[in-house]
């Protein structure tokens, strides 16, 4: 059994965990220091995977990010991936527990993508049911993750900050804001990133994700690819959003073409010295 | 027809897969450079869990290879579940009727035994027991005894080709043997603790697990096991497979070990 003792401290910056720094993550003295998997490579019924999360939850705070329970799909979350999850969740007793507002699974197929929709209001009631009941199934709030955008959508109903907004107050969920979605969404649509961050409504916001992201082959569009280390605007964007809206838990994430831990550390350590001076901040305040 | 969510959703997954979209909305979408990113991310995303999930496979036939003939499986079999690492149970299948591997017949069973890779990596823990146990039965008691397999194992008897050794060789990252007989050929893969194993099983020893799945005792598991191969050692067989840990559980007529 692991001990509940992580699960209500406030968390600071914490990295993506891949099985390649499954022994870093477990030897890793930092006890501050938090992770956060994708909750899909763990429903499993046993073997290694299961059994390392568990380890390095012995020791460290842990937090669980879905991409595939397809709120935004016009259909019920799939009963069994809720279970599984259901199931994820008292094994591990994860700090934070987060999704996407996209779609994925949708009717008997799954297309591995966050997919977009048009903000609707048919797809408002949708996406508010399907987080009420994903909140009801897993006994917690969970926190939904702001969208990369590449394509110009026509027919939306409500403004992105709005729908959340609305989500928000019909639900009680909180927000989980990518700065590298803001930041690669404001170059493809193009949006004003500093007026999107603006509009967030900041005490909903439960955790910050900071990535990479790369340019697509034509170099017209940016891709959320998490393939390589954080640009300096993220860092920008990241530093004013928590100058507004105060610390929050801050995750680095990597993907693709994924470094050495200690790399990983070192862009962790970065966002952590940012929170430090932003609390140092309330506390000459 | 109304623009719902669901016939805008109808829509994208059509454009997704190169069919016709019946949404003005998609329609819209499709020129724009962005629409590929979507593409590209969903059958990537399907492609590279493939080539996790089939690593000889891919070492036989080349990446390039096989992430065309992998794109061709995604378009015929999207992902029915969110997990992809239990993507491409009937890929195997697929291969067998794919007209460019034709030559390779053996293909579909070594993509067998990746994908049996694949569920002894993820199959619920368990303990196993060992030889000491079965012994301590007096015998006529054991006869009449049941072998519960431990169930991360899994096993094939491939009648018409050596795809074990094939399968080994390009799983270990090995040459095939020089000696290669072209026979037909056993394996048992499973995970008695936190690492998958692989070992030959001739073809009694095959209809052995068999018969302890169908939950034969061992009087009738080992009437079969004979019955396939005559002149096997049973007493060796039954050893081998509990060293490898290939047996949960010693189920005993109103007691249990």
């Amino acid at each position: 059994m692991i001990s509940p003792r992580h699960t209500n401290i406030a968390l600071g910056a914490g990295v993506g965990l891949k099985p390649q720094h499954y022994e870093d993550a477990y030897a890793v003295e930092q006890g501050e220091l938090w992770f956060e998997v994708h909750p899909e490579n763990y429903m499993v019924d046993g073997g290694p995977r299961l059994a390392w999360l568990e380890m390095i939850r012995g020791r460290h705070p842990l937090s669980l990010h879905g991409v595939s329970l397809s709120l935004a799909a016009e259909q019920e979350p799939d009963a069994t991936h809720l279970q599984r999850l259901k199931a994820l969740i008292d094994r591990v007793e994860p700090a934070l527990v987060s999704e996407h507002l996209a779609w994925s699974a949708w009717r008997d197929h799954y297309h591995p993508d966050l997919l977009p929709f048009p903000r609707t209001q048919d797809a408002l009631l949708r996406v508010a049911a399907n987080i009420s009941r994903t909140q009801d199934t897993l006994g917690r709030r969970i926190a939904i993750e702001n969208p990369t955008h590449y394509l110009t959508i026509t027919g939306h109903d409500w403004s992105e900050s709005d729908f959340f907004r609305e989500v928000i107050r019909r639900t009680g969920c909180g927000l989980l804001v990518d700065i590298n979605n803001v930041f690669v969404s404001a170059h493809n649509l193009p949006i004003d990133p500093i007026a999107y961050l603006d509009a967030i409504p900041s005490d909903a916001v439960m955790e910050i994700h900071l990535a990479g992201h790369s340019v697509d082959a034509n170099g017209a569009l940016w891709i959320d690819s998490h393939d390589a280390a954080i640009n300096e605007g993220v860092w920008h964007l990241y530093r004013y959003l928590i100058d507004r809206i105060g610390p929050r838990p801050t995750l680095i994430e990597r993907d693709g073409q994924v470094p050495e831990f200690d790399v990983l550390l070192g862009e962790r350590q970065q966002a952590q010295s940012l929170l430090d001076r932003r609390i140092s901040m309330d506390a000459m305040a | 027809m109304k623009a719902t969510l669901a016939s805008f959703q109808d829509a994208f997954v059509d454009a997704l897969y190169g069919r016709v979209p019946h949404d003005s909305r998609v329609v819209a979408l499709m020129d724009q450079p962005g629409f590929a990113v979507y593409r590209n991310t969903v059958f990537q995303g399907c492609v590279d869990a493939l080539e996790a999930n089939f690593p000889a496979v891919v070492r036989l036939v080349g990446e390039d290879w096989f992430r065309a003939a992998a794109a061709e499986y995604v378009s015929l079999s999207p992902p029915t579940e969110t997990r992809l690492l239990r993507y491409g149970q009937n890929f195997p299948d697929f291969l067998a009727s794919f007209e460019p591997a034709k030559s390779l017949s053996y293909l579909p069973n070594v993509a067998r035994l990746d994908y049996s890779w694949v569920e002894a990596h993820v199959a619920p823990d368990d303990r196993h027991v060992t030889v000491i146990d079965l012994t301590a039965w007096p015998p006529q008691q054991a006869e009449r005894a049941t072998l519960r397999v431990h169930p991360s194992a899994r096993w094939h008897w491939f009648a018409d080709e050596p795809a074990y050794t094939i399968w080994r060789a390009n799983r270990e990252g090995a040459d095939i043997p020089d000696d290669l007989v072209w026979e037909g050929e056993g394996a048992l893969l499973l995970r008695p603790s936190s690492n998958v194993v692989w070992q030959p099983l001739s073809i009694g020893a095959c209809a052995f697990l068999d018969a302890c799945a169908a939950e034969c005792d061992l009087e009738s598991a080992t009437r079969r096991a004979l019955e396939r191969e005559p002149e096997m050692d049973l007493g060796q067989c039954v050893s081998t497979l509990l060293t490898a840990g290939a047996i949960a559980e010693i189920k005993v007529r109103d007691a249990v070990s």
